[in-house]
Order: C-alpha cells, then sequence, then structure tokens
C-alpha cells in the first residue's frame, strides 16, 4: 500500500515512516506542509494520505483544508487526519464530504501501533476510523433524540460502528457472539425507522449518518 | 550656618532672582494680560460681525498656551519651579473641533485666570520692592542728610533704623509676592487633580489593556510551544513504545511488564497534557471561532447542551478567549454542583457588545462569595470591562449573563 504523510513534527515523521514501514505499508512521500503535501498526492497517486491538521505556514487547521482540497479533487481518495485534539467541527467538515474512505483520530493513537495500523488499512480498504473521542463527544451530544430509544448497549454497537468496525470487531471488542452484534444491529436499525431498506451496508452508513447528524 | 551665611543667604542669589521674577513677572503679565483684554474687549465690541469673536477666541486659544509655556519657563528660570504641563490637545483643521473643547475645558479659564491675575500681583509686587529698595536708598540719603547737615542725630537715627528696617524687609517682601505666585501659578497654570487623575485613569487603562492582551498572548504562546514540542515528543515516545511492546515479544517478562507500564504511563501523560493544553486556548478557537470551540466544549459536557451561536463578526482575540473560558467555566460548574439534567448556551453579538448566557435546570443557589470558580468568572469577565450578572434561586435554575465588549 502506497502512502503519502504529511506531518510538519520531524521526529513524528520519521517515527509514523518507521510505524508505517514495518506494518508494511510504503511511505512514498513524507511532507512538512499542506502544499507539499497537494503536490506529492498529484505525483505519487497514493492508496491513503495520512495527514496532521495543524501545519505550517500558520499552524492553524492547513492539513484539515488540504484533506477537504483532496477529497473534493480525488472523490474516494482515502484520507485519514491525525489531530492533537478531537473538534468535533473538524469532524463534521471532514465527514460532510463523504463518509467512506475517512478517518478522524487523535495522534495519541498512534501509540497503539496494531491498532492504528488497523484503522489505517479500514480506511484504505475504504472505510472509516473515527477516534472513540469524537464517536463519545457526538454520543453526547446527541442524546435528546431518537437515539434515546436505544438500550445503552446498542449504544455502545452504534458507536462502534460509527468508528467503522465491522461485525466481527465489535463483537471482538464488547465481548459477544457476532450473532448478538447481528441482533443489535437490526434492533437499532428498527428503532431508526432504517428496517426497509434492502442493502445493508448502506443501512450501516444511514444509521451512523443518523448518529452523526452530519 | 554662620550669621554670616544667613546674612548673605538673606540678600543672595535667590533674593535677586525672586525680584528678577517679580519684575518679569510684571512685564508677561502685562503682556499677555492686555492680548487677552485687547482680544476680549475686540470681541465683545465686535460681537455683531460674528467674524471678529470667532477669530479673537480662535487667537484667544492659540495664544494662551504660549503665554502658560512662557510663564512655565519664568518659574523654573528664576524659582526652580517646575509646573507639571498641561496634556495637550491635538490641533483640528475643524474649527469647531477645536474651539469647543477648548471652551469646555477648566484647564483654558484657569490659564485665563492666572494671566489676567498675573499682571496684578506682580504689579504689586514691583511696587512693594520699589518701595522697599528705594525706601532704603531714600533713608540712607535721608539720614546721611540729617547728621551731617542739620546737627538733628536722633531724625538721623530714625531714618537709617527705618532705612535698616527696609533693607531687611525687602527680601521677604519678594519671597513673599513670588510665594503667592508660585502657589497660583501652580493652581491656574498646571493640570488640575481631575485632568491628572483622568489622565492617570487613560494610562492604567490602557496598560491594563495591555497586560491582559500579554496574558492571553502568553497563553496562547504555552499552548503552541506544548503543541509542537512537548506533545509531539510524548507521541514519538508513547508511538516507541508501543512498537516496542508490539514487536520485543521475546523479552523476559519483567521486561515486558516494565515497556507496557511505561507504555501506558505515556498515553496517560499524553491526555493530561492534552487537557491541560486545551484548557489554556484551543486551537479550534484560534481556526475557527467561538462557535466552533463552544460546540467542542459542548460536546465534551456530561449533559445534553443546546448551543447557538450567532457571532457574525470574530470579537478579538482576547475577548473570544475570555468568552471560551466563561462558557468552559460555567459548564465545569453545573457538571461539579448543578446536578443538572441539561444546560443551554446562546452567544449573540449585537454592535461591540458580545452577550453570553449559560442556563441549566439544576438547583441553583450558586454565589460568587461561596465558590473560586464564580469569582475567578467575574475576575476574567471584569479585566476586560465585562459584566456579569448571576442569578440562581436556590432550588434553580441558575442563569449566568455575561456581556463583553468588543471593538
Amino acid at each position: 500500500m502506497r502512502v503519502v504523510l504529511a506531518e510538519d513534527s520531524v521526529l513524528l515523521r520519521e517515527g509514523l515512516t518507521w510505524v508505517l514501514g514495518s506494518a508494511g505499508m510504503e511511505v512514498v512521500a513524507a511532507v512538512g506542509d499542506a502544499e507539499e503535501l497537494l503536490r506529492a498526492v498529484g505525483e505519487h497517486q497514493p492508496d491513503l494520505v495520512v495527514t496532521d491538521v495543524r501545519m505550517p505556514p500558520s499552524h492553524r487547521d492547513e492539513g484539515l483544508r488540504a484533506a477537504l482540497v483532496l477529497r473534493r479533487q480525488r472523490p474516494g481518495l482515502p484520507i485519514v487526519v491525525l489531530s492533537q485534539y478531537v473538534e468535533e467541527r473538524y469532524a463534521s467538515q471532514l465527514l460532510s464530504t463523504e463518509t467512506t474512505g475517512v478517518g478522524y483520530l487523535l495522534k495519541d493513537r498512534v501509540a497503539d501501533v496494531a491498532e492504528f495500523v488497523e484503522a489505517l488499512r479500514r480506511v484504505a480498504a475504504g472505510g472509516t476510523a473515527l477516534d472513540p473521542e469524537v464517536v463519545a463527544q457526538l454520543l453526547l451530544r446527541r442524546r435528546s433524540d431518537p437515539l434515546d430509544q436505544l438500550t445503552r448497549r446498542e449504544h455502545e454497537v452504534l458507536a462502534l460502528i460509527a468508528e467503522g468496525r465491522s461485525n466481527g470487531a465489535i463483537a471482538e471488542a464488547l465481548v459477544v457472539s457476532e450473532g448478538a452484534v447481528g441482533k443489535h444491529i437490526n434492533n437499532i436499525f428498527a428503532k431508526l425507522g432504517l428496517s426497509g431498506a434492502d442493502d445493508k451496508d448502506h443501512r450501516r452508513v444511514l444509521a451512523v449518518l443518523r448518529f452523526l447528524k452530519v | 550656618m554662620t550669621i554670616w551665611q544667613r546674612i548673605r543667604a538673606h540678600w543672595g542669589t535667590a533674593t535677586w532672582l525672586r525680584t528678577l521674577h517679580v519684575a518679569t513677572g510684571l512685564l508677561t503679565g502685562l503682556l499677555s494680560g492686555a492680548v487677552i483684554v485687547a482680544l476680549v474687549a475686540a470681541s465683545v465690541l465686535l460681537v455683531w460681525t460674528v467674524a471678529v469673536p470667532v477669530i479673537a477666541v480662535a487667537l484667544l486659544f492659540w495664544t494662551l498656551p504660549l503665554f502658560t509655556a512662557l510663564q512655565r519657563s519664568r518659574f523654573t528660570a528664576h524659582l526652580n519651579v517646575h509646573i507639571p504641563p498641561l496634556p495637550r490637545r491635538d490641533f483640528s483643521p475643524h474649527p469647531l473641533k477645536w474651539l469647543v473643547p477648548q471652551a469646555r475645558a477648566l484647564s483654558t479659564w484657569r490659564q485665563l485666570a492666572y494671566h489676567l491675575l498675573c499682571p496684578l500681583l506682580n504689579g504689586l509686587g514691583s511696587v512693594a520692592l520699589l518701595v522697599t529698595w528705594g525706601g532704603t536708598l531714600a533713608m540712607i540719603f535721608l539720614s546721611v542728610r540729617a547728621f551731617d547737615i542739620s546737627p538733628r542725630p536722633w531724625l538721623g537715627m530714625l531714618f537709617a533704623l527705618i532705612g535698616v528696617g527696609l533693607f531687611l524687609a525687602a527680601p521677604l517682601v519678594a519671597r513673599a509676592f513670588t510665594w503667592v505666585d508660585v502657589i497660583a501659578g501652580k493652581a491656574l497654570l498646571g493640570p488640575a487633580l481631575s485632568d491628572e487623575l483622568a489622565q492617570r485613569v487613560e494610562t492604567l487603562q490602557e496598560s491594563r489593556a495591555e497586560v491582559i492582551d500579554a496574558a492571553d498572548a502568553e497563553r496562547r504562546r504555552i499552548e503552541r510551544d506544548l503543541h509542537d514540542g512537548t506533545q509531539q515528543r510524548l507521541v514519538w515516545l508513547a508511538m516507541n513504545l508501543g512498537m516496542a511492546r508490539a514487536t520485543l515479544t521475546d523479552l523476559p517478562e519483567p521486561a515486558r511488564q516494565v515497556i507496557a507500564q511505561a507504555h501506558e504511563e505515556s498515553k496517560q501523560a499524553l491526555k493530561e497534557l492534552r487537557d491541560l493544553v486545551r484548557g489554556l486556548h484551543p486551537a479550534v478557537l484560534t481556526d475557527e471561532g467561538l462557535d466552533a470551540a463552544l460546540s467542542g466544549l459542548a460536546a465534551r459536557a456530561p449533559f445534553p447542551v443546546r448551543l447557538s451561536v450567532d457571532v457574525r463578526q470574530r470579537a478579538s482575540a482576547t475577548i473570544e478567549a475570555v468568552a471560551f473560558f466563561v462558557v468552559s467555566e460555567a459548564l465545569t460548574n453545573i457538571a461539579k454542583h448543578a446536578e443538572a439534567t441539561e444546560a443551554t448556551i446562546t452567544v449573540v453579538r449585537r454592535g461591540d457588545r458580545l452577550r453570553l448566557a449559560v442556563r441549566d435546570d439544576g438547583r441553583g443557589g450558586a454565589a460568587p462569595e461561596r465558590g473560586t470558580g464564580l469569582r475567578g468568572l467575574a475576575q476574567r469577565v471584569g479585566s476586560v470591562d465585562g459584566e456579569l450578572r448571576i442569578d440562581s434561586p436556590s432550588g434553580g435554575p441558575t442563569t449566568i449573563e455575561v456581556e463583553l465588549p468588543c471593538e
């Protein structure tokens, strides 16, 4: 898998290159600012882009802006945005383009190397990877609506779906059987009024969208 | 001090300078008095022409500071008395904008009073000095004549005594008149206490605003430094420990435990640092303004928060930081004490006022005297001349309203 990496801290850039390399990914370009990122993506046509939010020259949200530009220019290009802080606003902006092939993770997640790499692979494969903190924020925020009808377990399941996990991964995370997860998901669809839809994956995305209100 | 020194001091340089001060006071006073009287007389006599009084008044206001400067230099040169200068009024090409404030300023009329008083006072002083010095000379002459020409020694003694008296009194007269002149000069030509206070308030306001802006800039600088340096290093450290934990599986168990522990600790440190840094000044506030930063706060609160932000024009960074702090503190307080089930935040900017309101349905009874949280809030709001109102009857609900000025 060919990756373009954008991170202004040299230390972290080297570290991430090493982590991705050791996970069998090929970092074709590691750049330090948003303009270089746009150029590198045009040049290398990567399978995945990993970018920091804050980057030179103004050290504001250049990385996020660049990600939005890339999403517009190349729909479907998988992008993972790393941020020092989880901000709902950044997440909604990112998710407002398309919810497939998008990741928004706290930078700290890099520390859990295996999980981090797994999240990158998920996004590269067209999935989503939302930081549990974003999900938790959104979950708290949206408590007073139809989602109220969901049980605590169903909430957990929906949160994990929103993070981009598969049924298998959800079952593993909650220590239940995959069949139980399927049942929970059907209940969620029913409560959110999504039972009529025939395509399963589509309903998953709709449920997440309803959940995130984006 | 010996008697000889005392005597020398009595008729010394200071005395002559004082005498000179009175004499020049008469001259400058006559000049300024004449100009003022002439201008006033011209404007009164020719009031029907309109143009003449206006020009005369303008001339008067224009010459006043010149006379004042002249008088001030007279005090400095002769008596080493420094009269603090009046605050300068900037000249405006628009005559009304310049004349009206001049006419309304108390200092204008005080200066005028001095320039009219000066010739009278120094005139009297000059006469008195002339009498004493002239009298001394005359008495010497008369007593010499009395002893010399007609042998009437008692008359000569009398003249001599009066002469000595006048000679002794002359320096005292000079001293007395300059003393009065200094009092009048200081009172009428220097800045009035109210002017001085107003000026000081202005300076203090400016320096306070600078201090607050500096503190805010410092907060942002610390946030940036931590973000660009410490946080990145910690992430790198945690990442390396994570890598070690994942790959060094063949190490002895104690070593693996140490690595695992260090990994967990580094992640905890990252989390704590993140919370700390966000409290200082969230990056999203700089990037996207209050709306985004407050929705982040609202999302993090452990209860549902309804947020409505109507701010079309962004306030200054300092004001935004205060507003963010207010909401952050209010939500923390609600979470800690209020037992509320929900809260509402509204932020509205109308003109140069930013109004914030945080309402909760908790148990109320919040008072600034009881907690440091609310007091800190009041202080931070007060630091930018904002207003804070807390309405929190026992049993609730609680409303915190804040109004912040923004240019």
